[in-house]
């Protein structure tokens, strides 16, 4: 895609699904988010961009509180979800994360069969009644997940002997089998080859239909492609962010043009 | 010359090499360490490994062939009707080794010259007094063919020590010398060092493996020894284990290996669960503040000799188990007998054996990759269920082979068995009752005034063996099972 294209990308203004307000995040001592704001739509793929370390990835992280698994660090300010604050004290972590569903940098799929990579949250969370409802889940996430027809013969090998851009495509299958509302990526395209790239994107893409997608990526090209609407962080701070034709075309900031056009990164 | 010396003289030598070989390189690079091929130090290291390890080498070979060497002429020497009635061969070796070695103190105090030892018989002297001034003490008079094949060991040994240095010396001088000549600025000094170390290492790695195959081969010839004595129908199948020495002792490994096994078993029982969830506990949930005092605290219970486990075992377990199974215990019955018992033994046992597992545990659950915990976590899975669903799959090759070599260890535990569960070899399924293992066996039958031809004693080797293969069956197939699922998560 070029930027012409861009530009004339229609955007329909959708329902906020994720408001973060004044989110501080501190690692120990050092302070890793500083005051970010940013709401979040529905049906609509939000790309966090910004150099190594600025922060997109914890504050991702922060967004089905996966860093609540990481002692050290202190989340400060409200996130809502649907206008609930998920990090108050009724919220259930665990119930959150089947709502907002995470795929991550590297393929992580469990040492088991496709099939129980795919049931494990519907499983765990008691989504089926019986063998054949589970069948059902399971057949429909792998569809969503664009990968049924390649494994629907070979459910009972283990995940693990896919290729990478399979495995992903898996993971992302798994993530949402337990009916999400939000799924977040975390560079889920960095170990991929290009061709299995292409393949992910275009499944975010129809992802899009059905759940908010947040994705991080270190690629701009990647960024452009999926997304709407595109936030850029820098050194913790939330430095731009909307539609993403603006951005890439039209940065208000001047470090959102530095970094862009390649001069900081 | 004694052989300290020797040897003394061969690490001066390699010393002088050093400096000799280092300096030689550097003149033939007119000083500047620029042009040789390899750092100056790769020089002197050529010229001492090459004058020093071969000269030792031959050193220590020759150390231990020339008595074999030496024993076999001399005894060669000795006619069979030299050797008396109720005696063996083997006997009047010894003999004549202490009466050569007598000699030997003699001379060196002074009371015999050199000729004398040599030319002394029998006849002239009263070697037995001799012998005894200088603190030889021997059982009987000495023989003329004692006496003579002792003075020809001394000529042997005599002879054999002379020629052994010689060649040393020789064999590292002219190593030195080869060494010398070939330093020069373009020799590649620094490759050949590399080799030689390889080759060393090979040596300490196949020193290591020799000697298991040592250990294994003794064993074995002893078993056939035993297994000449004694049926081995009653060994393998027999029900009683019950050694007398009149002759008719029934030696059967059954007893010992169900005792051997039910302890095992009772201490896997404690250990295993323990261990475990100790090792889940350490690795999953605490923080790391707990775990940096809790994995050390834990791990000095692996440090703590068997022998304070056993009495632990003897002082406080048994009698605790007493008090509530034994006549007037808590209870009121009469389950138990003593404080000797399975349960004591596998209770200790178990005990542990608790950091063994745990600390394998432990290293196995954190070498599961994080990658699944958060995938695990994200999809809205507790803790818990990240564990049992996510993680003990993927660890669980490795933990099985953690349990399998715990076990292997508590089969071959002894201490503890000894003074925990008493020393009565019997079938019983109940654990408080006194039982014992192969392990104690081995030792009470090699322990004491022992017979080393009587089947009661070589049994010990039959039992060693048994266990052996008992123990590196299970190690075997832990090695397998963690192999064969390792990487499987990868």
């Amino acid at each position: 895609m070029n930027d012409m294209t861009l530009m004339e990308k229609t955007v329909d203004t959708q329902k906020i699904k994720i408001a973060a307000k004044d989110v501080n995040v501190y690692y120990g001592d050092s302070h890793a988010i500083k005051d970010v704001n940013v709401e979040i739509e529905d049906k609509t793929v939000t790309a966090f961009i910004g150099p190594s370390g600025c922060g997109k990835s914890t504050f991702l992280r922060c967004l089905n509180r996966m860093n609540d698994t990481i002692d050290i660090c202190k989340v400060k300010g409200d996130i809502l979800l649907d206008g609930e604050d998920i990090y108050d004290k009724r919220v259930d972590p665990v119930q959150l994360r089947a709502k907002v569903g995470m795929v991550f940098q590297k393929p992580n799929p469990f040492p088991k069969s496709i099939y129980d990579n795919v049931a494990y949250g519907p499983r765990i969370h008691g989504l089926a009644k019986n063998k054949a409802e589970l069948d059902e889940i399971v057949e429909k996430s792998l569809r969503r997940g664009a990968i049924w027809d390649e494994v629907k013969d070979r459910l009972d090998a283990p995940g693990t002997g896919l290729s990478g851009g399979q495995q992903q495509r898996l993971c992302i299958a798994r993530a949402v089998a337990t009916e999400p509302e939000v799924l977040l990526m975390d560079e889920p395209c960095s170990a991929l080859d290009p061709i299995a790239t292409a393949q992910v994107e275009e499944l975010i893409d129809e992802l899009r239909s059905r759940y908010s997608v947040v994705i991080v990526t270190h690629s701009m090209q990647q960024a452009a492609r999926v997304s709407q609407k595109t936030a850029f962080f820098h050194l913790g701070n939330l430095v731009e962010f909307g539609l993403t034709g603006q951005i890439f075309t039209n940065p208000e900031d001047p470090r959102t043009e530095s970094y862009i056009t390649g001069r900081i990164g | 010359m004694p052989t300290i010396w020797l040897v003394a003289l061969l690490l001066a030598l390699a010393a002088a090499g050093f400096y000799w070989g280092r300096a030689r390189a550097l003149s033939t690079a007119g000083g500047d360490a620029k042009d040789l091929h390899s750092l100056p130090s790769y020089y002197g290291y050529h010229v001492a490994l090459t004058s020093f390890v071969p000269a030792i080498g031959v050193l220590a070979v020759w150390l231990l062939a020339q008595p074999l060497f030496i024993e076999n002429r001399v005894s060669g020497m000795i006619p069979a009707e030299a050797v008396p009635e109720n005696s063996t061969l083997g006997l009047v070796m010894s003999d004549v080794r202490r009466v050569a070695e007598g000699l030997d103190l003699a001379v060196e105090q002074g009371l015999l010259t050199r000729a004398e030892a040599r030319d002394l018989s029998s006849g002239s002297q009263d070697v037995r007094a001799l012998l005894g001034e200088v603190g030889v003490a021997l059982g009987n008079d000495v023989r003329p063919e004692v006496l003579t094949a002792a003075q020809a060991f001394r000529n042997l040994s005599n002879t054999g020590k002379t020629a052994m240095s010689v060649v040393v010396a020789l064999l590292a001088l002219s190593g030195f010398a080869w060494a010398y000549s070939k330093t020069h600025k373009d020799f590649r000094a620094r490759n050949v060092v590399e080799r030689g170390i390889m080759a060393l290492l090979i040596l300490a790695a196949s020193l290591a493996i020799l000697t298991t195959v040592g250990i294994v081969l003794s064993m074995l010839f002893e078993t056939k020894n035993f297994f000449g004595l004694h049926s081995w129908t009653d060994f393998f199948f027999g029900s009683t284990w019950a050694p007398n020495f009149r002759g008719d002792s029934e030696l059967s490994i059954l007893p010992l290996l169900w005792g051997t096994l039910y302890i095992s078993f009772i201490a896997l029982l404690v250990a295993v669960p323990v261990g475990l969830f100790a090792a889940i506990y350490l690795s999953e949930y605490a923080s790391n503040t707990v775990r940096s005092f809790a994995k050390p605290l834990l791990e000095i219970l692996a440090g703590i000799p068997t022998i304070v486990y056993g009495l632990f075992a003897l002082l406080m377990v048994g009698p605790a188990l007493a008090g509530v199974f034994a006549k007037g215990g808590l209870l009121g019955v009469e389950w138990m007998a003593g404080a000797t018992s399975v349960l004591t033994a596998g209770l200790v046992m178990g005990i542990m054996l608790i950091p063994f597992v745990s600390s394998l545990s432990d290293d196995i659950i954190n070498a599961v990759p994080q990658a699944m915990r958060d995938g695990s976590l994200g999809l809205g899975a507790t803790k818990s269920e990240t564990v049992r669903q996510v993680v003990m799959p993927a660890a669980l090759p490795g933990i099985v082979g953690a349990v399998l070599l715990a076990a292997s260890r508590a089969i071959g535990e002894t201490m503890i068995v000894v003074m925990g569960a008493g020393a009565i070899a019997k079938f019983s399924a109940n654990p408080l009752e006194s039982m014992t293992t192969i392990t104690t066996r081995i030792v009470s039958q090699l322990t004491g005034d022992t017979d080393f031809a009587s089947p009661e004693t070589l049994v010990a080797f039959a039992l060693g063996l048994t266990l052996f293969v008992l123990t590196l069956g299970l190690n075997v197939l832990a090695l397998y099972i963690v192999r064969k699922y390792r990487e499987q998560y990868e």
